[in-house]
């Protein structure tokens, strides 16, 4: 259609998707994460609110980076659901506790309100935590033998799916934490600062654990990046080398940030991480769509599904970006001190 | 029977989806019915309509974050428990679902947070135009939803591509297919019946209790006004929708009329216990000729009955009987309410009529059985197929250990009951406190952890 691969497109479309929903939903789950460290019920009130507007926009991104993958790339799709069955029900359910949780607080009474806090904290822990198994049971790839799952239902739980899992909850903080100071001011904002600073450093230990320990999942990816346990191949991982060191320079910059008490700076530094995290997985494993069986040239939908949704993607991405991009404007101002905006 | 991961991923999906649609349904009726009070607030000024719609939104807001949550969940079914029929129609109606999410979720999503929050932070036009992208969203998505479970009912405009999957042969034939038109103005019909069944019984509930009563006037005359005159369409609409799946699906509508043999003048049968060993109905009560008639037929017209299909082709009967008498019988609780409001209304008695309040407080969830049931009428009808008449639901099925499914089965019964059981009880916590019937007055200094109290305090 235009002179590129469809499927391409199609598994490019689908990533930047999948880390919007990172990157947007991801601050709404670290707020969870870091809501049994408020020290009130009005600091938790006031975290809640600094996503209350935007959550269900930002948690569609997942829908379509699901739907978007079974409408795409159907055998892909049917393929890895399968196989990350388990994971995936754990993050459903606790993603309706997380989602149903943001009205019942306010409608519960005391014991009621007290279940819903707890809720919203333990959704928000356990679908991180979920998505990590998914993610460390994705890139350690499945078993397929023609286009079907034949595993078993705990191929994903290993030692670095919870360390993925890990990593992912300490990212997830990182954004809500960075996004609290953005949003808040007074006491709780200067907490959020020093919980920045902690979940960055613990951030990047976990990011440069996962990177050394999927260099040993595949052949493929330790000849990708030129690095052994034993031996680097220098011309080989000097074209990479930018990668951690950017990722080195952006953690050094939110530190900075985060002392020369930038409000928006910290989440947007965050933000890069996640993304060097993610430019550096689809280094290690490029050009699979599920990991070392399948392509997207192999997993894709017909040609004219692929053009038709096309259509519609060029036509309502734009459209869809523009209108978030006016809600969060709309919402812009700091929660805890509304009057001075009006 | 065996509890395989079949029958258990049949029993999680149609669990799952039977929770999740009662919450679309109400949500589009109520985004819409938000849309006019808005914008006949907007229009006259009078506070009645604000009154209405804030108290409204507050149980908007609490049935869309049911709906949102139980929705996420439907969307990774296909995959986790489906695997197998989304790999084969994926290239059909994966388009279907995408534009589904592209045109309709996130408008619903983000203009969401400016109706609920947006108070002081846009103008009044600016927050009517979002509550009006809210209720066009649930509108788009309806059409999406039921375009993609229309084609399963009525599949056309495909072809089995060289690997064993369907393709599209035409996009504009999948997504308009035969059973579309009628089955999603009947599901849009129902939508707003369903909130006017709801918004019926909680003005009247108010109404008996005395409270905010100009409030509840207004509602319940805009609630008789929908009964009385949308109980009549949507009947028709039910109606042309079972001439459809007469012509496409003869199979589902011999089960829903409970025919066992072909015959002409067939009849309509008020009440019986089908039998599917014996393949008989047992104590039915009949109206001879008349099923004929209902269906469009000319008396000398054969009209198929269960005979003609092989008892492993037939839809479970007892199932799809039962839950569309359960419908038609829920359709004229509706259509009487709407003609004794309407009777009620002309001779100035609506306000007064305590017998005519009880009925409607009684009759407040009917909308959620007709919905419920008329699901179960088209999905169970359309059995043993996932797409009829050429996939098989036993085909379909991912390659998923019992166990597994079994798990996932037993904490959605455990969750679902804790969650939606919370919001059923907050949502009957708010109808019974009933609208706010004076202003009350802004302040300036928000609370900031009520997000929702504080936009109802904020409002203009």
């Amino acid at each position: 259609m235009f002179g590129i691969e469809l499927s391409l497109v199609w598994a490019v479309l689908i990533a930047v998707a999948v880390f919007l929903y990172v990157a947007l939903d991801g601050f709404d789950l670290g707020v969870g994460i870091l809501f049994p460290f408020a020290k009130n019920a009005r600091e938790r009130d006031q975290m809640q609110a600094a996503i209350a507007p935007v959550w269900d926009g930002n948690e569609t991104w997942l829908v379509l980076g699901g739907g978007g993958l079974f409408a795409a790339f159907p055998k892909a799709y049917a393929a890895l659901m399968p196989a990350l069955y388990l994971p995936i029900f754990l993050m459903l359910l606790a993603l309706i506790f997380r989602g149903v949780a943001f009205e019942f607080r306010h409608h519960g009474r005391e014991r009621g309100r007290k279940l819903w806090t707890v809720a919203f904290s333990g959704g928000s822990i356990a679908a991180a935590i979920a998505q990590g198994l998914v993610l460390g049971g994705f890139v350690q790839g499945i078993a397929i033998e023609g286009e079907v799952f034949v595993g078993g239902p705990f191929d994903w739980l290993t030692p670095f799916s919870l360390l993925v899992s890990a990593s992912l909850v300490a990212g997830y903080a990182l954004l809500g934490a960075a996004w609290i100071v953005f949003k808040t001011q007074g006491e709780l904002a200067e907490r959020a600062r020093r919980w920045v600073k902690q979940l960055a450093l613990l951030t990047a230990l976990a990011m440069g654990a996962v990177s050394l320990a999927t260099l040993g999942v595949d052949a493929r990816v330790t000849e990708r990046w030129g690095l052994t346990m034993t031996s680097v191949d220098w011309p080989v991982f000097i074209k990479l080398a930018p990668l951690p060191l950017l990722a080195g320079v952006i953690l050094f910059l939110m530190w900075r940030g985060i002392e020369e008490r930038k409000f928006l700076r910290p989440y947007l530094y965050a933000v890069c991480l996640f993304l060097i995290g993610y430019v550096g997985l689809a280094v290690s494993l490029w050009p699979f769509i599920i990991p070392f069986a399948m392509t997207p040239a192999d997993a894709a939908a017909a040609d004219n599904a692929l053009q038709l949704m096309l259509c519609g993607a060029l036509v309502m991405l734009p459209i869809i970006l523009a209108y978030t991009a006016f809600v969060y404007w709309t919402f812009r101002a700091k929660v805890d001190d509304d009057a001075a905006y009006h | 029977m065996e509890w395989d991961a079949l029958l258990l991923s049949r029993l999680q999906f149609a669990f799952t989806i039977g929770f999740h649609i009662i919450f679309p349904a109400f949500t589009i009726g109520l985004a819409s019915f938000l849309a006019v009070l808005e914008g006949l607030w907007l229009l006259t000024k009078r506070a009645v309509f604000k009154n209405l719609y804030l108290f409204w939104v507050k149980i908007f807001a609490l049935s869309f974050g049911m709906g949102v949550v139980s929705g996420v969940v439907m969307s990774y079914q296909f995959g986790t428990n489906w695997s197998v029929f989304s790999a084969i129609t994926g290239s059909v109606i994966g388009p279907l679902l995408a534009y589904e999410v592209l045109t309709a979720f996130f408008l619903e999503a983000s203009f969401l947070g400016i109706m609920l929050f947006g108070w002081k932070r846009v103008g009044p036009g600016l927050h009517f135009f979002s509550t009006c992208m809210v209720a066009i969203g649930t509108l788009f998505s309806a059409f999406w939803i039921l375009s993609a479970n229309s084609w399963m009912q009525t599949p056309q405009g495909w072809a089995w591509a060289e690997d064993g999957t369907m393709v599209a042969t035409n996009f504009a034939e999948v997504i308009f297919n035969p059973s579309l038109p009628s089955r999603f103005a009947h599901m849009v019909l129902a939508a707003f019946l369903t909130t006017a069944m709801v918004v019926a019984g909680a003005s009247a509930f108010a109404l008996l209790r005395k409270k905010a009563l100009a409030e509840s006037r207004v509602a319940l005359r805009m609630a008789v006004l929908m009964m009385a005159l949308v109980t009549p369409v949507q009947i028709m609409a039910g109606h042309e929708s079972g001439i459809v799946a007469g012509e496409h699906q003869p199979a589902k509508v011999a089960a829903l009329e409970g025919w066992w043999t072909t015959r002409t003048q067939q009849p309509t049968v008020l009440i019986g216990w089908p039998d599917e060993e014996a393949e008989r109905n047992h104590f039915e009560l009949v109206v001879p000729g008349l099923g004929s008639v209902v269906n469009n037929a000319e008396s000398e017209d054969v009209l198929p009955g269960l005979d003609q299909f092989a008892a492993e082709d037939r839809p479970p009967v007892w199932i799809t009987f039962w839950a569309f008498r359960i419908m038609v019988g829920m359709g004229l609780v509706m259509l009487t309410l709407g003609i004794w409001g309407a009777g009620a209304w002309a001779l100035k008695r609506l306000d007064a009529a305590t017998w005519y309040h009880r009925a409607l407080v009684l009759a407040a969830p009917s909308g959620f059985v007709a919905v419920l049931t008329g699901w179960i009428t088209a999905e169970a009808g359309r059995q043993p197929f996932v797409v009829y008449g050429v996939l098989r639901t036993a085909d379909a099925v991912s390659p998923v250990p019992a166990g597994s499914v079994a798990t996932s089965l037993l904490f959605f019964i455990v969750v679902y009951s804790i969650v939606f059981s919370a919001g059923a009880l907050y949502i009957l916590r708010l109808i019974a406190k009933g609208p706010e019937s004076d202003e009350p007055a802004p302040q300036s200094n928000q609370p900031p952890g009520t997000p929702l109290g504080a936009a109802i305090e904020e409002a203009p």
